[in-house]
């Protein structure tokens, strides 16, 4: 299977310049790749820099050395965080990422939500509506909640919104931070089946998720971070 | 969506730009490109030269050293400042907008709404009523300004309003580009969400090149593609907005992020 995103002798340690320049090293020299159809877990305690990984591979966060590459179309593209419109297209068609929390925006309705990756990705406004109500469906999203911005909504349904909106697009490449995180087991269920399924589709799946029972059902393959922040 | 020939040029090169005030610096050597599409905020502290660069940009202020650069429509890439002061209006009439921090600044008071809307259409030459006064409708309704107020002055309304009102004038000439001066400055909060949204949605759809200069980071999240942070007239850091925001590097930036407050 063709490799989806890979990356190469990664570092990143953090520098508070207000707090007197303290260095804070998280990884060092990592490398990984995940093919297409391929789930890699990430573990390994809270704080050992998982996050900080997932959101390198994003582009949100800045290495501090090495490279990364994301597949778009036939090439590997640099995740380059100095040339943000690479970034931005990559984001666009190649990657996507479901973080822990969903970010609110005032007055923006749910469905907006859900659909505006989607759209930006090149599909069509009607076809984004039509899944992204399906997909809410399935998520047992419930459909009055639709057309209201989820300031207010519970944490399971901001999370549920936030997944729809990540998955919708169908992304060859997908990042999840704990995406059942905050669900019953019913939910949890419902996101396991969209994570097999963008397997099955081809998706390379990296993801962070501690309860057990879903790594399971989901991860080809474990990746224990703190190898590398021991090292770093 | 668009699909212009010169995809891959940017809509605008700002090189090496400079402007001094006597011995007074206003911005030192800002260098960026901006594409179609794309949506860049500047950032930074009252007097670290945001508005300075803004003006420059906008055609507005002669910069001391330094070229910008823009891609007209017809006539190939164009240096602003090295064109006539005639042609340098024209583009700036039918090509761009500026929405002032101040709408009294970007609206003709003497005259209704929808007049100010109108009367932009008339300059680039609409002489038909009923097209300026169906496209002045068309435009206030997309700011969500009530149609019983067309005939109003602007005096009449509340500073959101007046504000959206302000965006409705510039984009009815259907600018490629948009320069922005701190355009949720003087508002309440919820007016401001109102209006955010509202531009936010806007650039999406119309796919305008924005420049948007804020001291609001959270405006700047929202609203900004790229970020760029300045310091005494210099660019500090300049990134992807959710990079430049979660994993500041210069120390300046670093300052400016952990200072504001989380609600």
């Amino acid at each position: 299977m063709p490799i989806m995103i890979e990356v190469e002798n990664l570092s990143k340690t953090f520098i508070l310049h207000t707090q007197g320049g303290i260095r804070l090293p998280v990884f060092d020299t990592l490398n990984l790749s995940v093919e297409s159809g391929e789930c890699l877990c990430l573990t390994g305690p809270s704080g050992a820099g998982k996050s900080t990984l997932l959101r390198s591979l994003y582009g949100n966060y800045a290495p501090s050395a090495g490279a990364i590459r994301v597949r778009q179309g036939k090439k590997m593209v640099a995740m380059d965080p100095d040339n943000p419109r690479v970034v931005m297209a990559l984001r666009r068609k190649a990657i996507g990422y479901v973080s822990q929390f969903l970010r609110v925006i005032p007055r923006v309705s749910t469905i907006d939500i859900v659909t505006t990756p989607a759209i930006a990705s090149g599909m069509e406004r009607e076809v984004a509506i039509a899944k992204g109500q399906a997909l809410l469906t399935s998520l047992n999203v419930s459909e009055r909640l639709w057309s209201l911005a989820p300031a207010t909504f519970s944490g399971g349904e901001q999370q549920r919104i936030n997944v729809a909106r990540g998955f919708l697009p169908g992304y060859p490449v997908l990042l999840l931070d704990e995406p059942t995180a905050s669900l019953d087991a019913e939910n949890r269920d419902r996101v396991v089946d969209l994570i097999l399924r963008a397997k099955a589709d081809g998706s390379a799946v990296v993801v962070i998720v501690h309860d057990t029972d879903v790594r399971d059902r989901i991860a080809d393959r474990l990746f224990d971070v703190t190898r590398y922040s021991e090292a770093a | 969506m668009q699909q212009t020939t010169q995809a891959d040029t940017p809509l605008l090169v700002c090189d090496a730009l400079t402007k001094s005030y006597g011995r007074q610096v206003g911005c030192t050597e800002v260098g960026f490109d901006l594409w179609s599409g794309e949506v860049l905020g500047i950032v930074g502290e009252s007097g670290s030269g945001k508005t300075t660069l803004l003006k420059c940009l906008a055609g507005t202020l002669e910069p001391t050293n330094g070229r910008i650069l823009y891609q007209t429509r017809h006539q190939g890439t164009m240096d602003l400042y090295a064109l006539g002061e005639a042609e340098r209006r024209l583009l700036m009439r039918t090509d761009w907008a500026l929405v002032h921090q101040n709408p009294r600044d970007g609206l003709r008071m003497g005259v209704s709404a929808g007049a100010n809307v109108g009367e932009r259409l008339m300059a680039l030459g609409a002489r038909n009523y009923g097209t300026i006064r169906g496209e002045a409708e068309h435009w206030l309704d997309s700011v969500e300004i009530d149609m019983g107020r067309i005939d109003h002055m602007p005096e009449t309304f509340s500073g959101g309003m007046q504000q959206r009102l302000q965006i409705a004038r510039n984009l009815v000439s259907k600018p490629r580009l948009v320069f922005m001066d701190e355009p949720t400055g003087g508002l309440d909060v919820s007016v401001q969400a109102r209006l955010l949204d509202m531009i936010r949605a806007l650039v999406a759809d119309l796919g305008l090149a924005c420049v948007i200069v804020t001291h609001d980071l959270a405006v700047a999240r929202l609203l900004a593609d790229r970020l760029m942070v300045m310091k005494n007239g210099r660019v500090v850091e300049h990134g992807l907005t959710d990079r430049v925001l979660d994993d500041p590097q210069h120390p300046y930036t670093q300052l400016l992020v952990s200072s504001v407050l989380q609600v």
